[in-house]
């Protein structure tokens, strides 16, 4: 299991990396939500064909305004993995929080890090 | 112009295709007018323009325009086998030839038009017949089935549609026409030649330029033709189609203004010389014209009904331009054919060996066109017509216009079409009442066919009409492709029949073998509950758990704030004191809002994601069941109280509907699925409105399909009459898994009943007589789904790690503090975000369980 690479590399100012859960309370191709510092944070685990990545945005539906997003049903839009709202289906890309729908709107990403069985999440 | 009182009494006489749309029309505009409609026949309107399908299996039935049920809702009279004898116009009364009087404020006379039998010696004989009415073709049929050759008088286009009945009855056949050509009013001599060659082909044998002198008996045959150069044809049954003749005996008769060669004479209000009597369809005549197509009859029809109400719209003419196939040639003819126009010039085009010719005829500018003729390949009718009738400037090199399509060739796309422009002649819509529609909310042809009757008379049009539906829809962004998704190249009723035969039971390997990219919140709630409609595993095994929506993983509705609603089953809506004092308990522990449902349960709201276990074990361990209210699958069966308390019952509503409930619970589809039973006819349960209606008669049960309340509400078809228990579950099982099998994703059964090709007799074909041979697999089916049913709330609340999904934190017990309650009439309610924003001493309290 590795952690989505481009969040590493986004050379965002990571004050700490979070111990949140193991990767045995992730569910496959689905999300849970972890609460980090008063912030409630969606953590998405995609699994295909082998390959697994974790991703986490913040669980925070702009539109619907309600702590929901790790409900949401994962997919892709042209290869890049999105996360579709459970209220009112706006696709969120998980690996830069953009909006699909509205280009004003987007919500916070935050990088991953796997070691061994344990999931960090740096804030 | 002429304003209508309360009293105002409209007689029709005559209810063909005209008469009949003049009925639809008044009755639509609301007038205030008591309609009464004597039919000659003994039939009321059908669809004359598809009567020789007739002949390839279509009964009167289905040729019927409409039936005395539809008269007698919209309040309008009609009586039978009415021919109408006498009009008594200082009295305004009428007279049928039974004696009965009718008297009118306004007549409308639609009488039609009679077919011309030339007068030849020997017409009036047994197998001499005319093709006009359902009885003249009961008459064909008779007298096919004693016959081998047949002769058609007249090479019109109505005669070449008869010569076709004849062919299909296995007859040898001939058409006779007296002038050079076939079709002289439509095509030119070159375009005449063309058909006749094809139609030769197809081994029926034409003669032109034939008189007949007299019909004898014959040698080799019951009759033999004689005709004017001397030669003979021997035949045993001979068909007059030599034109029409308007029926104006009654105008005739009272002393109406008639043509010279007959035709009610008409104003461009469809006012006869009687200002209280209208005429219209083909015993109308208009600037010394008959029109015999359907289209200028409706247009007359709309102009009467105007007129009567106080509108202005008038009769100026009409375009008589035509499209159709004959023994499956296509023919077409668009205004001048004939080149008639001063300065008028024609580009041709003939391919002799596949049997194509193309005529356009443009004015001497070379800008607009006038007119054409197509045989073989009618493929340009829709764009050469357009381009006349709205007068739209001809390209460069106009001949490209009816040469073989290169790339060259300029299309006229439904975009070039002003909003003006004519699509539907026949029901008189407009591309701007198109577009209209779709802005409207229509997504597809057939609503917009719905909403507009676009393409519901003479179907000439549904090729245009596609295309300006589809493009419409294109710019608007709606994907006009079948395919679900971005990740399935394959309709939902394809992906059922890719899972069912090759035994796939899970997303991955679905995806994997035929599909392409992760998925999406679109296909993989479909194949969820694909899956489930093939196998009925638990819907939160691992593998089926990422397909399903949010309310399908949670087993319960997702409200604005991110609570849950709690939905217990409560099947027929009957319950007990014990249950729903267990309800109430549950729902003031949780601090639950609760409210009573349409469909006869109890909805309790506010419910946190991490409290949905327990309060669910709470209520499984007094008896409840998951009522399903978040999934596509059966919701209720609403009852009313049937025949046990009830002083008109005549059924046990109640228990079938249970019954019924606990049969079908569980059942996942392509939408949810309502179902109810009424105990009598007074249909308290309004059962016509569910997607499963049953009522219950003296002997058993009416069973209705396919109704739907809610955003576009949908009278149910009656399916099936006085069913006894067992076949009524038959049946049941039966539609529903075709439903499921075969409809869309996110299609209710009404919108699957609309786009059912044969729509309920289809239906009925296939679960009543098992046309397509699958009744026993859609049981067998059924039977696995109903065997595998489970309580998914009971096997989530016994399973530990299930469980575990249930909470908003995966590294705290904490709740989501956004979620935040006020009181509203003595119950919770979510805080908008300004009183979230004001502050939290007027917040409920978190309940503490």
């Amino acid at each position: 299991m590795s952690a989505a690479p481009n969040l590493l590399a986004s050379g965002q100012d990571i004050q700490q990396w979070h111990l949140v859960c193991e990767t045995r309370d992730l569910v496959k191709n689905s999300g849970v939500c972890a609460l980090v510092e008063s912030r409630q944070i969606a953590i998405f685990c995609l699994c295909v064909k082998g390959e697994t990545q974790v991703f986490a945005i913040s669980n925070y539906d702009p539109i619907g305004k309600a702590n929901v997003l790790y409900r949401g049903l994962l997919g892709s839009i042209g290869g890049a993995p999105v996360v579709a709202s459970p209220l009112y289906k706006e696709h969120y890309f998980l690996e830069s929080g953009l909006c699909k729908e509205y280009d004003d709107i987007s919500v916070t990403t935050y990088p991953v890090k796997v070691e061994g069985e344990k999931v960090f999440i740096g804030i | 112009m002429t304003s209508l009182d309360s009293k105002t009494q409209i007689v029709v006489v005559g209810n063909g295709m005209v008469g009949h749309h003049f009925v639809e029309q008044l009755h639509q505009s609301d007038a205030n007018v008591e309609i009464t409609v004597l039919c000659g026949e003994s039939r009321l309107a059908y669809d004359r323009v598809y009567l020789s399908s007739f002949f390839s299996g279509a009964s009167a039935d289905d040729l019927a325009l409409t039936t005395p049920a539809q008269y007698a809702q919209w309040g309008v009279s009609v009586v039978t086998n009415a021919l109408v004898t006498d009009i008594d116009r200082d009295n305004k009364k009428v007279t049928t030839s039974e004696g009965q009087v009718f008297s009118y404020d306004k007549l409308v006379l639609a009488t039609g038009s009679y077919p011309f039998v030339p007068p030849i010696p020997g017409n009036e004989q047994e197998h001499c017949l005319v093709y006009r009415t359902i009885d003249d073709l009961l008459a064909i049929e008779a007298s096919a089935a004693v016959s081998s050759v047949g002769v058609v008088v007249g090479g019109g286009l109505l005669g070449l549609e008869a010569a076709n009945a004849l062919k299909q009855a296995g007859l040898d056949t001939h058409v006779v026409e007296f002038a050079p050509q076939l079709m002289a009013v439509q095509l030119d001599q070159a375009g005449g030649k063309v058909l006749k060659d094809k139609i030769e082909n197809l081994g029926v044998t034409v003669h032109t330029q034939k008189a007949t002198q007299s019909i004898e008996a014959g040698n080799t045959c019951r009759y033999k033709m004689v005709f004017a150069d001397g030669t003979e044809l021997e035949t045993d049954m001979i068909l007059f189609s030599a034109g029409i003749r308007p029926s104006d005996q009654l105008g005739r008769k009272s002393a109406l203004k008639l043509g010279e060669r007959g035709g009610i004479v008409i104003d461009n209000h469809c006012v006869t010389s009687d200002p209280n009597i209208y005429a219209v369809g083909e015993c109308a005549l208009w600037d010394n014209k008959i029109f015999g197509l359907v289209a200028p009859g409706y247009t007359m029809a709309r102009t009467a009904v105007s007129h009567l109400t106080g509108g202005d719209a008038e009769f100026s003419g009409a375009d008589m331009s035509t499209k159709l196939k004959l023994m499956g040639v296509e023919v077409g003819s668009i205004g001048d054919a004939h080149e008639r126009t001063e300065g008028a010039l024609s580009y041709t085009y003939l391919n002799q060996p596949e049997g194509v010719y193309k005529k356009l005829v443009v004015d001497s500018e070379q800008k607009k066109v006038l007119g054409a003729v197509l045989v073989g390949d009618t493929s340009d009718y829709d764009t050469l017509l357009q381009y006349a009738l709205n007068a739209i400037d001809l390209p460069e090199h106009p001949e490209s216009l009816i040469l073989p399509s290169s790339d060259a060739a300029p299309a006229l796309g439904a975009d070039a079409l002003p909003d003006t422009a004519s699509i539907c002649s026949c029901l008189n819509v407009t591309k701007g009442d198109i577009v209209s529609a779709i802005e409207g909310g229509c997504c597809s042809v057939a609503d917009v066919k719905g909403e507009t009757k676009a393409s519901t008379g003479c179907g000439g049009c549904a090729a245009l009409l596609k295309n300006v539906v589809d493009s419409e829809l294109e710019k608007r962004g709606v994907e006009v492709s079948k395919a679900i998704c971005e990740h399935f190249n394959y309709t939902r009723q394809e992906l059922f029949h890719i899972v069912k035969v090759n035994g796939i039971r899970t997303f991955d390997d679905l995806l994997e073998q035929h599909g392409e990219g992760l998925g999406c919140e679109i296909c993989k709630p479909a194949v969820g509950s694909i899956l489930a409609s093939v196998y009925n595993d638990y819907i939160l095994k691992s593998a089926h758990l990422p397909l399903q929506d949010t309310n399908d993983i949670y087993l319960g509705n997702m409200q604005k704030d991110g609570t849950y609603s709690v939905v217990p089953r409560v099947p027929g809506g009957e319950i007990t004191p014990e249950k729903l004092i267990l309800l109430g308990e549950v729902a003031k522990e949780y601090n639950l809002y609760t409210k009573i449902t349409g469909g006869q349960r109890i909805d309790l709201f506010g419910a946190r994601v991490e409290h949905l276990p327990d309060i669910w074990e709470k209520l499984v361990a007094g008896g409840f069941e998951t009522g399903h209210a978040y999934a596509k699958a059966l919701r209720t069966v609403k009852s009313c109280v049937g025949s046990t308390w009830c002083r008109y019952g005549v059924q046990d509503s109640v228990g079938t509907a249970i019954d019924l409930e606990n049969r079908y619970k569980g059942l996942r589809a392509p939408h949810k699925i309502k179902f109810a039973v009424s105990g009598c006819t007074r249909e308290c349960a309004e059962a016509q409105s569910k997607d499963i209606g049953v009522i219950a008669t003296e002997q058993g049960w009416n069973l209705y399909v396919c109704g739907n309340g809610g955003m576009k509400p949908r009278h149910a078809d009656l399916f099936a009459t006085d069913l006894d228990t067992e076949t009524l579950i038959k049946y049941i099982d039966r539609v529903l898994m075709f439903y499921v099998k075969t409809a869309d994703r996110l299609q209710r059964t009404s919108v699957w009943m609309d786009n059912l090709e044969g729509g309920l007799a289809y239906l009925q074909d296939v679960v009543i007589n098992d046309a397509l041979g699958i009744n026993d697999e859609l049981e067998a089916q059924m039977d696995t789904v109903v065997d595998a049913y489970q309580c998914e709330w009971k096997t989530t609340i016994e399973d530990p790690e299930a469980r575990k999904r249930f909470r908003q934190f995966v590294n705290s017990n904490a709740g989501d503090t956004n979620i935040q309650f006020v009181s509203e009439r003595g119950q919770v309610r979510p805080a908008t975000e300004a009183e979230k924003v004001a502050g939290k001493d007027q917040f409920i309290p978190v309940a503490m369980v």
